[in-house]
């Protein structure tokens, strides 16, 4: 078969929806991670169950839940089509939603993370320059947890162009709109045509490999650059 | 004048204690705050930089940094702090850590040279030594013009030759910027040289107020010489008692008759001293 005439969108969709819920989710998870780094608070261990749910639910279940909340029966669903005229379900708005919630984890726990390491007595020294907390976020404590960014980019990305339940229950399979690589893997699969089960597959498999490469290979870079190792 | 007056609950190794500390500083003048790990010094140091709450007063010429209802953002206060670890921008060449601060080039190219960094100025710190790190970290909290330098045991991590070195520039740079400086530490020589007032704290109270050399010479009477020690070892040799003492980095043997043998103990704190002889002083 001609590679040439394979069709790529539902991989130009992945990436798009991968994208799309990278950038958000990383101005949301940023403020948020930071946050829980720095508070006593003791409502932290609450918050950190919560945003840590989307790893151990099954898909399935966050898929009916999101289902249920976007759809024109509940509130949101309604509020969202009554007033905007935007439909939550079976499109890609719906689908980027689903996969914010479903990839928040990814992005929050490897910046919370990275956040906790950061000397605090470095952060104290910032605040005692004059610099305010948002500065010294900026200016101090991001620079100094580039792998931690990178990983969290990196893997919410990854984790997104992977995903399967939740997007198959909110999205379904429209051609174009909600149907994504690993849809398309998975109706190869179903309608027995395993040669582009293949092609499909290897290609994820590869684009997986050289990303998740990169991300170490940075690291261990940026480690040796500021002599950890 | 730096009036203070604050009260703060610690919770201590062993158990609770209550911050009481009442002290006036006068401007311009050097002071080290000395005493056991755990008695309060840092607290002391961090609630003055307004990185702790306290409740009670501390108030600095005419400002009020702390009152009942109010407490200066730490941001606000006019204050240098020099920590321990250093605590530098790791992401930041020596030069951008200071301009970081104010953007005052000028000062901070006066800064380099004072401290003879101005050739590592494009260094990250992580290639720096600890002497080094700990100069750039001085530099960096001088370049607010603070009036008000906190050092929080400062030299503890480098060596003794490096510590003298730093001992002198910190004292130049307490007089060039007529800054009013307190700095916690252990090393009575460095207490010596550099501050003209020592306040002792004890489980978080203030048991000794004085000039270093009412503080720190522990003679008393006609003593000459007076050491403190702790008793690491006794052995008999024949019909004498040897007691193994340790002061500061030093071993020293003191013989001990029959009934002292039997007084003292292994881990006894001492003090040892002498009185009519006349000390004789070789260079090294």
């Amino acid at each position: 078969m001609d590679i040439f005439s394979l069709d790529f969108e539902p991989f130009i969709l992945s990436f798009k929806l991968a994208s799309l819920t990278t950038v958000i989710l990383f101005f949301i998870a940023l403020p948020l991670s930071w946050w829980l780094s720095q508070t006593k608070c003791r409502c932290k261990p609450f918050i950190e169950a919560v945003t840590s749910l989307p790893i151990v639910l099954p898909p399935s279940v966050l898929g009916f839940y999101i289902l249920y909340a976007l759809s024109y029966n509940s509130l949101i669903g309604a509020f969202f089509e009554d007033t905007f005229g935007i439909k939550l379900v079976f499109n890609f708005t719906g689908l980027v939603i689903a996969s914010c919630f479903y990839s928040f984890p990814f992005m929050v726990q490897p910046l919370q993370s990275g956040f906790e390491t950061v000397n605090k007595n470095v952060l104290e020294a910032s605040y005692i320059a004059g610099k305010s907390k948002f500065q010294t976020l900026l200016h101090v404590a991001m620079p100094n947890i580039k792998p931690a960014i990178l990983t969290a980019v990196i893997v919410t990305f990854a984790h997104t162009v992977g995903e399967f339940g939740v997007v198959l229950m909110i999205g379904g399979s429209i051609d174009g709109e909600t149907k994504v690589a690993s849809v398309a893997i998975y109706e190869f699969v179903e309608i027995m045509d395993y040669d582009m089960a293949h092609i499909y597959s290897a290609i994820m498999l590869g684009i997986s490999f050289i990303v998740l490469l990169s991300v170490y290979l940075f690291n261990a870079h940026h480690k040796k650059r500021i002599g950890i190792s | 004048m730096i009036n203070i007056d604050i009260q703060k609950k610690l919770h201590g190794a062993i158990d609770d204690m209550n911050l009481h500390v009442k002290l006036n500083i006068k401007e311009h003048s050097f002071v080290a705050l000395t005493g056991k790990s755990g008695s309060g010094k840092t607290t002391l140091l961090r609630i003055l930089a307004g990185l702790e709450d306290a409740s009670g007063e501390i108030k600095v010429g005419s400002k009020i940094w702390l009152d009942n209802s109010n407490s200066l953002a730490v941001q606000k206060r006019d204050i240098g702090f020099v920590f321990q670890d250093y605590a530098l921008f790791e992401n930041m060449s020596v030069e951008k850590n200071l301009l970081y601060v104010s953007k005052d080039i000028d000062l901070a190219k006066h800064l380099l040279n004072l401290t003879e960094l101005s050739q590592l100025k494009d260094r990250l710190p992580s290639s720096l030594s600890g002497g080094q790190k700990q100069r750039v970290a001085l530099c960096r909290a001088l370049m607010k013009r603070p009036k008000l330098l906190l050092l929080d045991e400062p030299l503890s991590a480098l060596d003794l030759q490096m510590r003298q070195k730093l001992q002198n520039e910190i004292l130049s740079l307490h007089r060039e910027f007529k800054l009013t400086t307190i700095m916690v530490s252990h090393e009575p020589s460095e207490i010596y040289r550099l501050a003209e007032r020592v306040i002792v704290l004890q489980n978080a109270k203030i048991i000794q107020d004085a000039s270093a050399k009412e503080v720190l010479l522990h003679t008393k009477g006609s003593q000459k010489f007076s050491f403190e020690g702790e008793i690491i070892d006794i052995n008999q040799a024949d019909i004498l008692h040897v007691a193994v003492i340790s002061i500061a980095q030093q071993i020293v043997e003191i013989v001990l008759d029959d009934e002292q043998s039997k007084q003292y103990k292994i881990g006894d704190k001492v003090s040892i001293s002498t009185k009519a002889f006349s000390p004789m002083l070789c260079a090294l």
